[in-house]
């Protein structure tokens, strides 16, 4: 619609005195905001704990993914399964308000101040990214129970990962979110695109067995990759990681996770200044 | 006649979609002075508001503020300009004080020079002592007088206000303008919209808008004393049967509305005896008062200020 101020906001986006500054002003408002939030807080961390807990012991009896090797017990592998459920579903949360914020709330005085909007994605980006990071790495914690050994730099490439899958996940709530007009068709969108797009990451089930057209959406899914990423980092160090052979590689996973998020990244800041 | 416009702007028109919101407007604001856009709902003040604070992109027209296109510096007028929303726009789960650091950061401002102003601005509006409390703790007068701190913690030299008395009550909406009437005295000027008659009267000018096209500019008191006399209404259970003998018998034009009726009386105050012997048959009040800017946009207008704004 208004495409010449786009422009214009793009062009001027290095002068602002305020710059990086910004963007951590706004990540810092959402920190603070989450964490004065005592059932946000209790809901973010207990909800995986309990899709792990009753999904990987429900299925546990009847259902072990095969690998090379043997077989590997389910609440095993569904557990990197619920790291990424996590960031996925922190990030998007994170972007939420900025449907109502935009219109009435904080987002308005952000949006009228010297500040080019890649600061202001940039801010939301971290903001999201952090929180995700938080209740993730609570999580991981609890790895050893799922017989996952934790190793220093298994924990390190985790949390690396988690960061960059943090940053790819909440651009992507932020595009969506960017163009919404209403909450309740965000709801929406998250129930036909990122709930599958999650359960079709080989976070719920590997893909051998399974039809070959599925297995092609599983393939085409670019979360697929930051979750066999984060399998296979939990495993590092390893010799045979305990993995379905249709886990992609690592250094696969790793090129594309980076790839989405440098696409994802150059999305939200392409919406946002359109505005 | 030397002053200075704080903003021009010339023959601005905006549509959303179909559907046409600003409609050639051309107005000056002087610097240093209370400015006031008033109109019905839906008339178009707030897209003007929005097209002045920056937030919606000009679509055709062009605006100049203190002295800069608002197209080609954006940043720089954003910098210049403070604006207060009608919706809050401080985070109510942070606390006063952590919502002006956001703000302070947001322009760029250093922590000794953002610390210092925090605590004037506060101290200013009164709230110093209510700083580390969380905004949605405030009521909705403090929570104002927030929001004007935050607009004004940058030391803007124009303040944007949209409907800034929404939500108030008499004794702090009267607080508001009380501060607000000390900004051009200390450079500032002062543009706000408003649908109260009573607000615009504040303002050293005002612009009347009405369906997207200003109606009238110009000083309060000058755009009364055009309608000239008194106003005189009368309430009236037959009021087109009074508005009808009105003029067959003493040759007044007169509008009706309801059960009202009204018109324009210059002789004034000494007709208004023998008027009330006349009609008092068919009267249930009569009252005569000094034309009103309601009057005013009535007159430019042709229909009653509260009548058919749509919702914008």
């Amino acid at each position: 619609m208004s495409n010449s101020r786009a422009l214009s906001d793009v062009a001027v986006s290095v002068a602002p005195g305020s710059t990086f500054g910004a963007a951590l002003t706004l990540a810092e408002r959402e920190v603070v905001r989450f964490l004065r939030q005592p059932h946000r807080v209790i809901g973010a961390l207990l909800q995986p704990i309990i899709f792990w807990l009753f999904l990987g012991m429900g299925l546990r009896g009847s259902f072990r993914p095969e690998t090379p090797t043997g077989s590997l017990p389910y609440d095993e592998y569904f557990f990197p399964g619920v790291l990424a459920m996590i960031v996925l579903f922190t990030a998007i949360f994170a972007t939420i308000s900025v449907i109502e914020d935009r219109k009435q709330g904080f987002l308005q005085g952000v949006l009228v101040a010297p500040v080019s909007r890649v600061w202001i994605v940039l801010g939301k980006v971290l903001g999201g990214t952090i929180l995700a990071l938080m209740q993730s790495l609570l999580f991981l914690a609890l790895a050893p129970f799922a017989g996952i050994k934790l190793t220093v730099a298994s924990v390190v490439g985790a949390t690396l990962l988690l960061i960059i899958l943090g940053i790819a996940l909440t651009s992507l709530g932020f595009v969506l979110a960017w163009r919404m007009d209403s909450v309740q068709g965000f709801h929406a969108i998250m129930s036909v695109v990122l709930f599958p797009m999650w359960f079709l990451s080989g976070s719920v089930f590997p893909t051998d067995g399974a039809p070959a057209w599925l297995a092609w959406i599983v393939k085409l899914n670019p979360l697929t990759y930051g979750v066999a990423a984060l399998r296979r980092i939990l495993y590092v160090g390893q010799e045979t990681a305990p993995l379905p052979a249709s886990v992609p590689s690592l250094t696969l996973s790793i090129a594309i996770t980076i790839g989405f998020t440098i696409v994802m990244i150059a999305w939200a800041t392409k919406t946002a200044s359109r505005r | 006649m030397s002053s200075v416009e704080a903003v021009t702007v010339r023959d601005v028109r905006y549509r959303y979609g179909d559907r046409i919101a600003l409609d050639g407007v051309t107005l000056d604001v002087t610097s240093q002075s209370i400015f006031g856009l008033l109109g019905p709902n839906g008339g178009g003040k707030t897209t003007l508001f929005r097209l002045l604070s920056t937030l919606s992109p000009l679509q055709e027209g062009s605006v100049q503020v203190l002295g800069r296109n608002i197209k080609d510096d954006l940043f720089e007028v954003r910098r210049r300009i403070g604006v207060v929303f009608q919706s809050p726009s401080l985070d109510p789960k942070l606390t006063v004080r952590e919502n002006l650091t956001h703000h302070a950061r947001l322009y760029g401002l250093t922590r000794s020079d953002y610390q210092k102003r925090i605590n004037e601005s506060l101290a200013i509006v009164g709230l110093s002592d209510r700083s580390n409390e969380r905004v949605e703790k405030l009521s909705g007068g403090l929570a104002r007088r927030a929001e004007l701190a935050k607009g004004l913690l940058h030391r803007p030299e124009l303040l944007i206000l949209d409907e800034p008395s929404t939500g108030l009550d008499p004794a702090a909406r009267y607080d508001l303008w009380q501060y607000l009437s000390t900004l051009p005295q200390q450079g500032v000027t002062v543009l706000t919209t408003t649908h109260l008659m009573e607000e615009a009267e504040h303002c050293q000018a005002i612009a009347i808008i009405n369906k997207g096209k200003l109606v009238a500019v110009g000083k309060p008191r000058d755009l009364r004393a055009e309608i000239g006399g008194e106003v005189v209404t009368i309430e009236s259970k037959n009021a087109v049967e009074l508005t009808r003998r009105l003029r067959e018998n003493l040759g007044i034009e007169a509008e009706t509305r309801g059960n009202t009726v009204r018109f324009e009386q210059s002789t004034g105050y000494r007709s208004l005896p023998s008027l009330i012997e006349w009609a008092e048959p068919m009267m249930e009040s009569i009252s005569i008062a000094r034309p009103t800017l309601e009057d005013v946009f009535l007159k430019r207008t042709g229909h009653r200020f509260w009548g058919e704004g749509n919702d914008e």
